[in-house]
């Protein structure tokens, strides 16, 4: 009998990784429902109350997936809390009587070839390492072309002349790359998509108004998580620059560390844990490079950001950057969020018109 | 003489006796903040954001009564304490948070990262070199300090031994020293229980060498390097005493998901789980601590 293979949902990053599961175990890889309301109650109904709010959201997918006859389930781990949740969670819904494999694969700090090997040898007994390497490479290069079309769209989105012709562009790219079967022809449909998206009019004025989204990531990647933070901003007709994606959280993060504790040196002595130094590097970063506004985001009660929060609240004093802070946790109506970014909007606006009043009477 | 201000929260309770002993090796004098109290409480909830936990809000406060008193304030920095673990990721920003909120106050401060070849041995040669003195005498005072640690545990473990084996009801308090030992959180409850004919048992006061053949029973995975000793030691005690209250301050992030397997994991031990926020009385609670002494003693006898 053939295994049915589910993981939680981050984003669009479903599809590479769907197609990494599919192409190397064999078996059948399930597309998890889609988060609603529904998944979140579920989530938060059988966890701990303190816990941090994608725990919630990872352990409402598990269980609808379950209801609908997974039989493997797959769980990553990382710097902070997140390295816990497979256990708890695996307990938690053993204890609701389920009958399920639960696979880690980042069980340790780091991500290490040898460990993916012999986890989904375990599903796929003939897989051969170098058939693993091959998809790992493809996989990851199918991340990285997704970041990049997500990008490239988040500078365009708020200006777009054609109301959701930048969605349709990704979904198609999303379709296509899922369907290609070697590392070439994914590079052509992303080059394919990158002229399309050049191509698409948009009416951006010179001068608009710059934003950039730091804090966690889970927060950062899921759109639903946020109440489709993104989309909201977009409306206001603002330019979007966030720096959380899979690409920095898989090689860049690694590569650049050293670099972002020399550049914020002023600031912290130490690494942070998790993102926090990041963060401080981001704001430092953002502020440099005159954007209007920075909006911070993380689930209510996650440790790393509110030790780093206190040293972002400082250089962005210092620098003179307005910043917002937004914890979100399991409720699911925005309308409070959007007095808060509406008010945040209108004092960026302000900002804005006032500095070019002071330039042109210069 | 500079003096050296300790903190009276977070790591203190841990490394009371190798910070004390050090500084007396090297002829520093050390000046230890107030007990806890609803001012120092207040002082640090100025200071620090709405959702650190209590702790951090805690030690920020006692740093603050420190702040004109005394040269140098101890704030050490931990990465990981084993290799593979971690601790919380508070004890990672510690020093730069208080550096961040005091940017003018003066910090001794050492760094511990196991996993990047930094022992605490390294740590505390390094500290001892910023206060002043040769390598050869901090690496002579960390020896002295690290073996009156080891008397001092081996004497609590002694006396924890004496007490389990007495009659009375026994009730073991299990939760981080910096919560079960502070006067606003911890303290309260201890005192409440010395009314009663029970015997308190810490779960810090535990053989270290125990710890991973303990926590492997509950918990193969955990990797903070605090919680998997309070898994461990929950554990050991769990079937020799009567009772356990597990307290944990909020909102704690290794203690929220740890908390959880100790409850789904529990078997037939009885457990109180307490949670503290920043409450000024504590009358709630002990109506909870007198029910569950009642429970211990097997119902309410009218």
């Amino acid at each position: 009998m053939k295994e049915i293979i589910a993981f939680p949902h981050l984003g669009s990053y479903c599809h590479p990784i769907k197609r990494l599961l599919k192409n190397t175990t064999n078996q059948k890889v399930m597309d998890t429902p889609q988060i609603t309301k529904k998944t979140i109650n579920m989530g938060s109904k059988y966890s701990p109350d303190s816990v941090c709010v994608p725990f919630k959201y990872n352990l409402g997918n598990y269980i609808e997936a379950l209801e609908q006859g997974a039989t493997v389930l797959i769980q990553a781990g990382g710097g902070c809390r997140y390295r816990y949740y497979a256990e708890v969670q695996e307990t938690i819904l053993r204890d609701l009587g389920y009958e399920f494999k639960f696979i880690q694969i980042i069980g340790k700090s780091h991500l290490r070839l040898n460990e993916i090997y012999k986890l989904l040898k375990k599903l796929n007994p003939k897989l051969k390492k170098r058939k693993l390497i091959h998809e790992l490479i493809t996989t990851f290069f199918y991340i990285k072309y997704l970041d990049k079309i997500e990008e490239l769209i988040r500078e365009r989105i708020g200006f777009e002349e054609k109301k959701n012709s930048f969605i349709k562009l990704k979904n198609n790219f999303l379709k296509e790359a899922d369907k290609t079967k070697g590392f070439l022809s994914l590079k052509r449909c992303f080059f394919k998509y990158k002229r399309k998206i050049k191509k698409v009019k948009i009416n951006k004025p010179k001068n608009c108004i710059k934003v950039g989204i730091i804090g966690e990531l889970y927060t950062a990647m899921e759109p639903f998580s946020t109440y489709e933070l993104e989309k909201m901003l977009a409306s206001y007709h603002v330019e979007i620059k966030r720096f959380t994606n899979l690409t920095y959280l898989l090689w860049k993060k690694a590569l650049f560390a050293p670099y972002i504790k020399w550049k914020s040196k002023r600031y912290c002595k130490y690494k942070l844990g998790a993102d926090g130094l990041d963060n401080v590097y981001r704001t430092l970063w953002l502020s440099k490079h005159k954007f209007d506004g920075i909006i911070h985001t993380k689930p209510t009660g996650c440790t790393p950001e509110i030790g780093a929060i206190p040293i972002i609240m400082r250089v962005a004093k210092e620098k003179k950057m307005p910043i917002i802070f937004l914890s979100f946790d399991e409720q699911t109506s925005n309308e409070g969020l959007k007095t808060r970014i509406e008010a945040f909007y209108d004092l960026l606006s302000i900002r804005k018109e006032e500095e070019n009043e002071r330039i042109h009477r210069n | 003489m500079k003096t050296v201000g300790l903190p009276k929260g977070l790591l203190y309770y841990r490394y009371e006796t190798l910070w004390k002993s050090f500084f007396k090796a090297l002829n520093v004098p050390v000046m230890v903040s107030e007990e806890s109290n609803l001012l120092l409480l207040e002082k640090g909830k100025k200071k620090s954001i709405d959702e650190a936990c209590l702790s951090l809000k805690l030690f920020i406060g006692h740093v603050e009564s420190l702040k004109n008193k005394c040269d140098y304030v101890l704030v050490p920095r931990i990465y990981s304490l084993e290799k593979d673990e971690q601790v919380c990721t508070n004890f990672n920003c510690l020093y730069d948070l208080i550096k961040n909120v005091y940017p003018e106050l003066n910090i001794l401060n050492y760094n511990i990262d196991v996993k990047h070849h930094k022992s605490e041995k390294k740590a505390f040669i390094a500290m001892g070199n910023t206060l002043g003195f040769s390598k050869l005498k901090s690496k002579k005072a960390y020896a002295f300090a690290k073996s009156q640690e080891k008397i001092e545990k081996e004497k609590k473990e002694q006396n924890q031994n004496i007490k389990l084996k007495t009659n009375k009801k026994k009730i073991l308090i299990l939760g981080h020293p910096y919560n079960t030992k502070d006067c606003l959180i911890g303290k309260s409850i201890t005192d409440f229980l010395s009314n009663y004919p029970v015997e308190i048992i810490y779960s810090d006061i535990f053989n270290e060498k125990l710890v991973n053949k303990y926590a492997k029973k509950i918990s193969p995975k955990v990797h903070w390097t605090m919680n998997k000793e309070l898994l461990a030691s929950f554990m050991y005690y769990k079937d020799k005493v009567d009772g356990v209250i597990v307290i944990s301050a909020f909102p704690c992030g290794p203690d929220s998901l740890t908390n959880e397997m100790i409850l789904r994991k529990k078997a037939n031990a009885k457990v109180l789980l307490l949670t503290f926020e920043e409450l000024n009385s504590n009358i709630a609670l002990l109506t909870r601590l007198e029910s569950f002494l009642d429970m211990l003693k097997g119902g309410i006898h009218l």
